[in-house]
């Protein structure tokens, strides 16, 4: 009961600080579910990524179905899932009956841009962690160059690119470039 | 069928087919107004703009915002449980199988493959990030190269990225207040 409370909480704070689409949720996951509640891995955070990126849904909620079955089972994926979409109706609900030129107001566009540079901060933080945990060898950094470039430039669907990524791991780790755990 | 009930179908519809995040959803949103007559191209740019805008993911900000302009309260809570049922039942599905077959070698390998290109995903969002808020593209740089950059937001920047080294412990969500404060503060 305390864990299932637990994921609510943590979840619901995640959800309400989280400004953008699921990667943005990152920063936030780190210090909550990696390193307060010790729920996941960075690893496995990253496994989570992948499975959410193929597979139908919002990835944040993905996530946290993720985490949150693994503590404790179906009802845990719920309580997580219920805990991260919780501030979203409520926000919404008070923006949608209250102010609907919420997006045009002047000191929302400031407080967002403000938000928005913490954001970028927090990313390079994030992204700086996983870089010295996931990219240890030519053969890793050559796929994260390729998938880096092809979401950049191309408009190949991230659902392609992840299963091409799959592909070359089997394939570099086969021909012993890649080192799997 | 009241407009209530519909939004249990759709959305989870929306749910079940839209692969790779929140974005992914505008689709199926937009065939929703189409279809039904629930709300105009113009109102949906209004919901995504305020979804962007929001604390929370904005996959799951659109649904709320759709079912609440659809059928108020009701529906923004009925929408929102239809867009994430589907994934809770994937997922756990999924996690359940993920347990049993993550160590063996294949899997291993495959995600050996993954997660460098995950990194390169979250390294690209985070890019297209940085130019929307760093640099002003809007214009060019016709303007000069001095007024192509985004003076406030890269000092706000170094000076959030030098409090993060000196405290590293400090939550996250400290930075993101501070943030938004500067930002009204200093009109950004």
């Amino acid at each position: 009961m305390k864990v299932l409370l637990q994921l609510y909480m943590a979840w619901f704070k995640m959800g309400l600080f989280t400004f953008g689409g699921g990667y943005a949720m990152l920063p936030m996951i780190q210090r909550e579910v990696i390193e307060k509640y010790h729920w996941a891995t960075e690893d496995e955070i990253m496994d989570y990524y992948a499975i959410g990126q193929c597979t139908p849904g919002i990835i944040a909620v993905n996530t946290a179905t993720f985490v949150g079955y693994y503590q404790k089972g179906i009802l845990g994926g719920i309580m997580a899932t219920l805990g991260v979409v919780s501030p979203s109706i409520i926000i919404i609900g008070l923006i949608a009956s209250l102010i609907s030129n919420f997006a045009e107001l002047e000191v929302v566009r400031h407080a967002l841009m403000g938000i928005n540079v913490a954001v970028c901060m927090l990313m390079i933080q994030a992204i700086a962690n996983l870089w010295k945990k996931s990219i240890k060898n030519i053969a890793a950094f050559c796929v994260f160059a390729a998938a880096l470039l092809l979401s950049l430039f191309t408009g190949i669907s991230t659902v392609w690119l992840v299963i091409l990524a799959g592909v070359l791991g089997v394939l570099l780790s086969k021909a012993g470039w890649m080192k799997h755990e | 069928m009241s407009k209530l009930w519909l939004l249990i179908p759709e959305f989870m519809k929306t749910g079940l087919f839209a692969v790779g995040g929140g974005l992914a959803t505008i689709p199926f949103l937009n065939e929703m107004g189409v279809k039904y007559g629930w709300f105009t191209t113009d109102t949906l740019s209004t919901m995504i703009a305020v979804s962007e805008s929001t604390p929370g993911p904005i996959g799951i900000n659109m649904a709320t915002y759709v079912g609440y302009t659809v059928a108020g309260p009701a529906g923004a809570v009925l929408a929102t449980l239809s867009i994430v049922a589907p994934s809770i039942v994937v997922i756990c599905i999924i996690a359940n199988y993920f347990q049993k077959f993550k160590n063996a070698r294949i899997v291993q390998m495959i995600f050996a493959g993954l997660k460098p290109a995950v990194v390169a995903f979250i390294g690209a969002a985070c890019l297209n990030l940085f130019i929307s808020t760093l640099l002003y593209t809007k214009k060019g740089i016709s303007g000069g190269i001095a007024e192509f950059f985004n003076w406030k937001c890269i000092i706000l920047l170094v000076v959030l990225l030098a409090l993060k080294q000196k405290f590293p412990k400090v939550h996250p969500i400290a930075f993101i207040v501070a943030a938004a404060a500067a930002g009204v503060v200093f009109s950004f």
